[in-house]
């Protein structure tokens, strides 16, 4: 099963943010999406997961256009964590993860038990069962993160992605989500996620795709794209690598 | 659930206080007589003043203050989670005074009930489209407050509109009725009052309740919900609809009765939890025994009758002012 879109035109109703774009994102692995702000990478995410509608080109998900299905099958298999943000509600954290169950259930049906189920075995896989009864409101951006991927696992989806996963989190935790989102791609998700690290990219990543002004320009496995001349030309900013003692192990810095 | 039977028993407290307490005091046991008569259908072993005392004066109006309660209240809930706002409430977004307008010109043309409560609801739903419409149109970093102020605008704009048509009223007879209903009163209920009450408020709340699970989604950002399933168009189009068939039902039959959409929810959220599945059934019975209550005070407090809307408004600023200040930081 693959999510691809094919010669994309994407963009809102008063302005194109980008043209002639080509992703596909197979079960499993990772994929990565860098470039300067306003390059079109939110946009990009939205358009693929049917939010907002393509301009031109064909959103697909195995196989079938995304607008053929309805938005509750989109929703069984793919989801999409936003960049955690506060609620209005202090729901606890376990309402916020059977909210990822809405798609599994009709307009007028409650949690079943199997709802509770999942949400307990997702809560239970990311470490935060003992925030289950507490108010979404009241735990740390770290803890909040986890939830919205627990809320995603939940909806028991094929394909999981992420914006800017690691936005406004400290340093402990963006390994801690990072290693998570690992996870989900070895227990057979397809995952992709925007990302202003490409550090991030190269070390948790299989593929990078790389994004400016609407267009893409690179492609393909991380350590191929992410070179310093590749992010010079993206960012357009000097760009110095850093290079581990035997040879292995790399990371960028900006100038 | 401990804060569930809370609600219950402030209804409970009510009905026994709305039946029992007035210028025609009822003992208890009249009451449970009288009722228990009613329902196996023998004649109750009390005067008959007693027993049209409970069924003919009381009774529509316990019923009508406690249909009109649960239904501001629920309507109430219902806009806070779609607007993501605790501070909506159905007088705010402009339901109210576009359901007064409406009502105002119905009573102006003669027209009968049914026609009064048709006319209350189409002023409620074009003010609440035309406070949405704007709102959203308008640009801004805050766009909660452009609603509410939007709301405020759009008011006093209805406001004004029925400010005219009490001017070209009769004043013998049309203007008094006009005035008295606009302040708020259960006083004239009858039980032909009720029938078109209770259609309305019984469709608009239960399909409310029926959505109670989606409400949770319903309240995240609108790309959210979408991804998490719901069709959030047509759900919000269905949900600002059925709230605006109660508050509209409810202006009809009772007038304007201000704040109880505001302070119902907020309570039912420290007694439950913001999880609507269990805050909307909440809101609707603590809503029921707290206009019951605001009714029995505004009946027997004075020599005259206290028009509701005047109650509700001396407890509700307070409220607001309270919420404005302490609540800020987190909704819970």
């Amino acid at each position: 099963m693959i999510l691809e879109g094919r010669n994309l035109t994407i963009g809102y109703a008063d302005r194109v943010v980008g043209t002639g774009l080509d992703v596909t994102l197979g079960k499993g692995e990772v994929l990565a999406l860098l470039g300067p702000n306003g390059g079109g990478k939110t946009t990009l995410l939205k358009t693929l997961l049917g939010l907002l509608a393509p301009k031109a080109g064909e959103v697909r998900l195995d196989g079938r256009p995304l607008s053929a299905r309805s938005i509750q099958e989109r929703a069984r298999l793919m989801a999409y964590v936003p960049q955690s943000h506060a609620a209005t509600f202090a729901f606890t954290v376990e309402t916020v993860v059977l909210m990822g169950r809405t798609a599994h259930g009709n307009l007028f049906s409650g949690y079943t038990e199997q709802d509770r189920a999942v949400v307990r075995a997702v809560l239970d896989r990311f470490g935060i069962s003992q925030l289950a009864s507490r108010p979404y409101t009241m735990i740390s951006g770290g803890e909040r993160q986890l939830a919205l991927l627990a809320r995603a696992l939940a909806q028991e989806p094929h394909f999981i992605v992420l914006d800017e996963p690691t936005a406004s989190l400290d340093f402990g935790n963006q390994g801690k989500v990072m290693r998570e989102i690992r996870a989900l791609a070895a227990s057979g998700h397809g995952v992709l996620f925007t990302t202003h690290d490409p550090n991030q990219a190269l070390r948790y990543a299989n593929r990078a795709m790389l994004l400016r002004d609407g267009s893409r320009v690179g492609e393909g496995p991380v350590e191929q794209i992410l070179t310093r001349s590749g992010l010079e030309a993206l960012y357009r900013t000097e760009v110095e690598e850093i290079v581990g003692a035997s040879n292995e192990g790399r990371a960028f810095l900006p100038h | 659930m401990p804060g569930f039977a809370i609600a219950v028993g402030v209804l409970i407290a009510g009905l026994l206080l709305a039946f029992t307490v007035g210028r025609y005091p009822v003992g208890l046991g009249d009451l449970v007589s009288v009722l228990f008569a009613k329902i196996t259908g023998q004649k109750p072993d009390v005067s008959a003043a007693v027993e049209s005392v409970i069924l003919q004066v009381r009774g529509p109006r316990v019923l009508a203050a406690v249909l009109v309660g649960a239904a501001l209240a629920v309507a109430g809930t219902a806009f806070q989670g779609l607007f993501r706002n605790p501070l909506v409430s159905p007088d705010i977004l402009g339901a109210s005074s576009g359901a007064a307008l409406g009502a105002v010109l119905g009573i102006y043309l003669a027209l009968g009930v049914f026609a009064i409560q048709l006319f209350a609801f189409i002023g409620g739903l074009a003010a609440v489209i035309a406070v949405y419409v704007i709102g959203s149109a308008v640009r801004s970093r805050d766009p909660i407050l452009v609603l509410v102020l939007t709301g405020v605008v759009i008011g006093s704009l209805l406001g004004a509109g029925v400010g005219l048509v009490k001017y070209l009223a009769d004043p013998y007879n049309q203007l008094p009725a006009m005035t008295f209903w606009l302040l708020g009163s259960l006083a004239a209920t009858t039980v032909s009052d009720l029938l078109p009450l209770l259609g309305p408020v019984f469709l608009g709340t239960a399909v409310l309740l029926a959505l109670r699970w989606r409400m949770n989604v319903m309240s995240l950002p609108d790309e959210e919900a979408r991804a998490l399933g719901v069709a959030t168009g047509p759900l919000r189009i269905i949900i600002v609809a059925a709230a605006t068939l109660v508050t509209s039902a409810s202006v009809a039959a009772a007038g304007i009765i201000g704040w109880v959409g505001l302070v119902v929810p907020h309570l039912a959220r420290s007694l439950v939890g913001p999880d609507f599945a269990r805050l909307l059934p909440t809101a609707a019975i603590l809503g029921g025994g707290f206009l019951l209550l605001i009714d029995t005070l505004a009946r027997t407090m004075a020599q005259v009758e206290i028009p509701l809307g005047i109650l509700t408004a001396v407890i509700g600023t307070p409220f607001f002012i309270w919420l404005l200040t302490s609540v800020q930081k987190t909704w819970s």
